[in-house]
């Protein structure tokens, strides 16, 4: 794979899909650490927000210990140079939530739909636009079709205003040829001058290689997370990424030991858990199933006594898709009933 | 029996779904359905069905109206075309029954809160969402039992049966339904949270209800109260059941619902349109009997 000056933008998510593993506790000091880490570290894009997005403070996926705007504001003046990002989706976020994101000084904000629902995206896409921020698309689940289905779905953001559209491997379960055959069709179908992005999970242990794979179909934007931390197996570890590309000629504008840093002394020592390939992370990308449902997973195997990893088989073999939680509890109870489990 | 002369604005899957409910009933006698595409599906099957169609929007059946009696309009398009909509029929005295999140009127929940709109004349009443209409008698039967600090819906439908006006809406959908929650439900904070899955085959409409109480729940009350709420509702959507729960976990109460619809327009994985179409035609029954029992007069504000 030959990769030589290829020119991409990093755009770390540990403190927004970092948030699921945390819980959405992060405080406002570790954001504010990381955040000032990773810009002095010459990550040029930093998303702040629930891991659900905008508004996701719920019962239904967990409450922060802070609100979206708390943490925004808290770190964008330690923020130097990089591009502070807010994640929504449509259904949990609304325009007011955006237009309160940009009054805390965003510079991107990314609308992420299921990957065959991009029609409700419009009025927040249309709504960025509108006030001048750069605009992503995000299409979730992007293993669960096609290239032809993705290939509308794009056009479709692109259409509202999006100038760059992401395909977001959410549950881990894409292969590399996976990546390579949709970000290449999509890259045709796309303006030129559209920016084409790829959102990884690492729970086959191939986010580093999809992430290659993505630049190499002419992905520009690499979405990962410092030491991984992250939904599921995590993100795209991005120090790891970052040593990689280096190596292949790829720049990134990154320093990278100082990345190394900010991955071991700060955001190591914030983890609960490990993020690592478990069982269940393992069940995820197998059996293609969004990478937030992990930590309910394992909950509801403690609360219903049924296993986590045929919860999370059931879900994917139900269909279901971001932003599901509740029925993770749901399948917990009717399992833990046919299998006669007391409650 | 007299019937009263009714007009379906808007020939997507609420509007056709509601033909088909509002041909059965005693009180409501659809003769309208106003469309915006002359191809549309929903308008072929109301000429089919006796209707008289119009493709040119409201304006197209206006200048009808009075010569046709028609004295109550259900609204199924979007909220962004509402506010005409409504000003425009209210002008020649009808009533506006309203299927669109723009919630201009007062929302009516039936099995919470019909009661409150009878004898009030108002003329525009709002049906809040599909999503609303299948949780907020969960969140009420908890909140008439005690206080509820916050209520979280999630409502989950088949992408097949969120047509072009509900994802256009998807903010306002959010917006309406979580208010709701507050005003009807009893909630003092209401969230609202929409999910379109496109599994084939769809799956039938499924909706999450979380309350927050502020003191330790009453289980048995709360219960018992929920039970005998999801038998109101089956009064008028016999599909609409409780698939598991309620769940208590410290002051945490859950409850699973399902909606399977009557197949009438789409499917019966459709339960989000029967819900919504069965409670804006049982507020038009509620209306239509004051009007014929003479309770209720209306008049043209345009002779």
């Amino acid at each position: 794979m030959n990769l030589n000056g290829k020119k991409i933008t990093i755009h770390d998510m540990s403190l927004r899909d970092g948030m699921h593993a945390k819980r959405h506790q992060i405080s406002l000091e570790q954001m504010i650490s990381v955040a000032s880490g990773l810009d002095a570290a010459g990550v040029p894009m930093i998303e702040v927000t629930h891991g659900d997005g905008l508004a996701g403070a719920s019962v239904n996926y967990g409450f922060p210990a802070h609100t979206d705007e708390e943490y925004l504001r808290a770190v964008r003046p330690h923020v130097k140079n990089a591009k502070i990002s807010a994640l929504l989706l449509p259904g949990i976020g609304t325009v007011p939530e955006l237009e309160m994101a940009a009054d805390c000084g965003v510079d991107t904000i990314r609308v992420a739909t299921h990957c065959t629902e991009a029609d409700v995206s419009e009025q927040h896409i249309t709504k960025s636009r509108e006030l001048g921020l750069d605009t992503v698309g995000f299409l979730m689940m992007a293993h669960m079709v096609g290239p032809e289905k993705l290939i509308e779905q794009a056009r479709l953001m692109e259409g509202y205003g999006a100038n760059c559209i992401y395909v977001t491997d959410s549950a881990g379960y894409m292969l590399p040829d996976d990546v390579t055959q949709r970000l290449k069709a999509v890259r045709e179908a796309l303006q030129p001058e559209t920016e084409l992005g790829f959102h990884g999970h690492h729970n086959l242990s191939l986010g580093v290689i999809n992430s290659l794979a993505a630049v190499e179909a002419g992905a520009n934007r690499i979405d990962g997370s410092a030491a991984g931390m992250g939904a599921g197996a995590g993100n795209t570890p991005l120090e790891v990424f970052v040593a990689v590309t280096e190596r292949m000629g790829v720049e990134t504008g990154v320093d990278l030991f100082k990345l190394m840093d900010v991955a071991e002394d700060l955001i190591v020592p914030m983890l609960d858990q490990p993020i690592r390939v478990d069982r269940d992370a393992l069940t995820l990308g197998y059996a293609g199933v969004y990478s937030s449902f992990l930590l309910f997973a394992k909950r509801a195997q403690q609360r219903y006594g049924v296993s986590s990893r045929d919860v999370l088989v059931e879900l994917g073999r139900r269909g279901m898709i971001g932003g599901q939680e509740d029925m993770i509890e749901d399948v917990a109870m009717e399992m833990a009933k046919a299998q006669g489990v007391q409650q | 029996m007299s019937k009263i002369n009714a007009a379906l604005i808007g020939s997507g899957n609420i509007g056709t779904d509601l033909l088909y409910k509002a041909l059965r009933s005693d009180w409501i006698n659809p003769v309208w359905m106003v469309g915006i595409d002359a191809d549309s599906e929903g308008l072929a099957r109301a000429r089919k069905l006796g209707l008289k169609t119009t493709h040119e929007g409201v304006d197209g059946m206006v200048p009808h109206m009075q010569e046709d009696k028609v004295q109550i309009c259900f609204d199924a398009t979007s909220a962004y075309v509402h506010g005409e909509n409504n000003r425009k029929v209210q002008e020649q005295g009808s009533i506006m029954i309203d299927l669109t999140p723009a919630a201009v009127g007062p929302f009516c929940v039936p099995p919470v809160n019909l009661k409150d709109h009878v004898g009030k004349r108002e003329l525009n009443v709002n049906m809040v969402t599909c999503g609303g209409q299948a949780t907020i008698p969960m969140v009420a039967a908890v909140s008439r039992v005690q206080p509820v600090s916050y209520g979280e819906i999630v409502a989950t439908v088949s992408s097949k049966s969120a047509g072009p006006g509900t994802r256009k809406n998807i903010d306002e959908f959010t917006q309406t339904t979580a208010g709701a929650v507050e005003k009807v439900g009893g909630a003092k904070q209401g969230k609202a949270i929409i999910i379109l899955n496109p599994a084939e085959p769809p799956l039938m409409m499924r909706d999450t209800v979380h309350c927050i109480t502020e003191d330790e729940p009453d289980q048995a009350a709360i219960t018992e109260s929920i039970q005998e709420m999801i038998r109101e509702v089956q009064k008028y959507v016999p599909g609409y059941r409780l698939k598991n729960g309620p769940v208590f976990d410290g002051n945490r109460v859950t409850v699973f619902m399902e909606v399977e619809g009557l197949g009438d327009y789409l499917p019966k994985y459709a339960g989000n349109l029967d819900i919504m179409t069965a409670a804006g035609l049982r507020t038009a029954e509620m209306f239509a009997e004051e009007i014929i029992n003479g309770t209720l007069v209306l008049q043209p504000e345009v002779a």
